[in-house]
């Protein structure tokens, strides 16, 4: 199960990177969302996947999987939430400013 | 147990949100923020001879015992780094008073200086690396705010791709911490350096300790600094004096914690590796330093090329190569926020960041020509000013360790320096007056003050510097001994 998780979260990576060096302003912010949801599928998969209760004590089962990791991952999420909302608007004014949401003609001139 | 230890937090955090509730009394923001520095100073200070006198202090958050909660710790070298912030910052925060503007203020300027004064005290003190995370996205993401607050064109572009870098570079951190909590299981410092320790560092280990440099340099502009000349040269005077000052430094001051810390048993390959990074940060950083006529450039390149000199300290890993980095890290982050304030007063007198269109403000300036002859001197390293103990101390070290060819690049890149801060004073000040007071589009009338506290204090640090020296030295031992550490951390209890 690790390894099919493993391979998932590398195309997460990989169609992330892609996407991150293309030139529109959106498909950036798209490739930040991918990269954050394998980085937070990694932190899953690396505390292992190993079979037990949801972490909640009234279950009484022999053992529960990890809580440590899943409440990382619930941080990181709200942090990216954040962050990503934040890019957001900052992207909507850029164009509005700029009129434009082609990175390359975003590089600015020495004459300003 | 001492609560003091997370007062630096809580403070600024605190008077922050209060600021929130009052956003249209500016005079009350004022006056709370300065309060609330000057009392994270205060605590600060304490703390420095609490840490002298009875050994690092920590915290455990809530009473649950490390590892099992977030420890918060206070060494020499986080205290010491943390009264240099305050100073700083206070000179940023009162020089913001009279250039930042009505607009800027209404929206939430002061609350977010204070925001960020949280982060950054945050992860000065965190003993947990993911509640260094969350402190650098805290710091991280006041910063963005500070960055594009006011909107203006050049603004925008610039600060998309410094959040651009800074979210991917927390992507990459988030992966590193996974990495590492797959192969130790645990997050507290401490309990990671033990844990390292018993297991050995092997090339598992090894690598993930690379994915952590890679992480800390792109936040400290080391070898991965594409994103630093655009960003800094956006934002208004004030805030890109503490954004110089204090981001970098802070994943500086990760990258000797980790490195110190956890991960110090392969420093033939970690440790040459950040020499590396150094020596060329140093090289690039200079030639960028000499190659630009646009006042702002030369000091951010400047920011990078201090950077390369204090990690060579640490790469040589000696006793004299880190007590040179920490006496040249406490000195740059004053020097840098001192010269970024004097540029920025510069630009706003002339209106220009160009060299070539002005010259002879000495005339009409010269409390502001000499102050920035001082602390051009002190950037590069002349004797009586604090640049020099560090850079002596972190040249004895690589020469220690024999690692001559950095010590070299260290003593080469320092001419460098001097000839592009002195390119701005002779250029700038001296020559013709081409201006007169009534074409000026500013005032040195009161930005002056702040600007004046931190010269004294650069020529003090200079000066004092055997004063500070047991202190310095009570760090370094610090950083040489992880067991101090961990032993603070865990006191009586066991280890699981």
């Amino acid at each position: 199960m690790e390894i099919l998780m493993s391979i998932t979260v590398g195309v997460f990576f990989m169609v992330g990177t892609y996407l991150l060096l293309s030139k529109s302003l959106l498909k950036v912010i798209v490739s930040l969302i991918l990269l954050s949801h394998g980085a937070h599928l990694l932190l899953l998969t690396m505390a292992g996947l190993q079979r037990g209760a949801s972490p909640l004590l009234s279950l009484e089962a022999d053992s529960y999987t990890d809580p440590l990791p899943q409440a990382l991952i619930l941080t990181a999420i709200v942090i990216s939430f954040g962050v990503t909302s934040f890019l957001l608007v900052l992207a909507y004014r850029t164009y509005k400013e700029h009129k434009t949401d082609d990175l390359e003609q975003l590089r600015g001139s020495a004459d300003e | 147990m001492n609560n003091l230890v997370i007062l630096p937090i809580i403070i600024p955090f605190i008077s922050g949100m209060i600021m929130v509730v009052f956003r249209k009394n500016i005079t009350l923001q004022k006056w709370l923020g300065v309060i609330a520095l000057l009392s994270t100073g205060f605590v600060a200070m304490m703390l420095m001879h609490q840490i002298k006198s009875e050994g690092i202090q920590s915290i455990q958050v809530g009473g649950w015992q490390a590892p099992f909660g977030i420890t918060v710790v206070a060494d020499m070298f986080a205290a010491l780094l943390l009264v240099a912030a305050f100073l700083v910052a206070l000179a940023c925060f009162v020089y913001s008073f009279f250039t930042i503007g009505n607009d800027k203020e209404k929206h939430y300027y002061y609350p977010f200086f204070l925001f960020l004064m949280t982060g950054v005290n945050g992860s000065f003190l965190t003993g947990d690396m993911f509640n260094l995370f969350v402190f650098f996205e805290v710091m991280l993401i006041s910063s963005y705010v500070l960055i594009t607050l006011g909107g203006s064109k050049g603004q925008l572009r610039e600060s998309f791709k410094y959040v651009l870098i800074n979210v991917i570079s927390s992507f990459l951190f988030l992966v590193a911490l996974a990495y590492l909590y797959g192969v130790t299981g645990t997050l507290n410092m401490a309990h990671l350096s033990l844990r390292v320790a018993e297991a050995g560092q092997d090339g598992l280990l090894t690598t993930i300790a690379i994915l952590f440099l890679i992480v800390f340099s792109l936040k400290a502009a080391l070898l991965l600094f594409f994103w630093l000349p655009g960003s800094y040269s956006a934002p208004p005077t004030a805030v890109a004096a503490i954004f110089s000052a204090l981001l970098t430094k802070v994943g500086i001051y990760a990258i000797f914690r980790v490195f110190t810390l956890i991960f110090y048993h392969e420093p033939q390959i970690t440790h040459v590796l950040i020499g590396i990074m150094g020596a060329l940060t140093m090289i690039l950083g200079a030639i960028g330093a000499i190659a630009y006529w646009d006042i702002r450039k030369i000091l951010a390149y400047n920011v990078i090329v201090s950077v390369g000199l204090i990690v060579a300290g640490l790469a040589a890993f000696t006793y004299s190569g880190l007590l040179g980095s920490i006496y040249y890290l406490i000195h740059d982050i004053i020097i840098k926020g001192l010269i970024f304030l004097i540029g920025g007063t510069v630009i706003a007198l002339t209106g220009t960041a160009k060299l070539k269109e002005f010259s002879g403000l000495i005339r009409n300036h010269p409390y502001l020509g000499w102050m920035f002859f001082i602390s051009a001197l002190s950037l590069a390293g002349i004797p009586p000013l604090s640049g020099f103990v560090g850079k002596i101390f972190i040249t004895r070290g690589t020469f220690e360790a024999e690692l001559f060819w950095l010590g070299a690049i260290g003593f080469m890149t320092s001419l460098m320096v001097l000839y592009s801060v002195m390119k701005i004073f002779m250029n700038g000040f001296w020559g013709e007056t081409n201006m007169s007071i009534e074409m000026e589009k500013g005032s040195t009338k009161r930005v002056i003050l702040p600007i004046a506290f931190l010269t004294v204090l650069t020529i003090a640090l200079g000066f004092g510097a055997e004063g500070i020296h047991d202190y310095v030295s009570i760090a370094v031992e610090g950083l040489l001994d992880p067991s101090i550490y961990i032993e603070a951390v865990f006191g009586n209890n066991p280890i699981p």
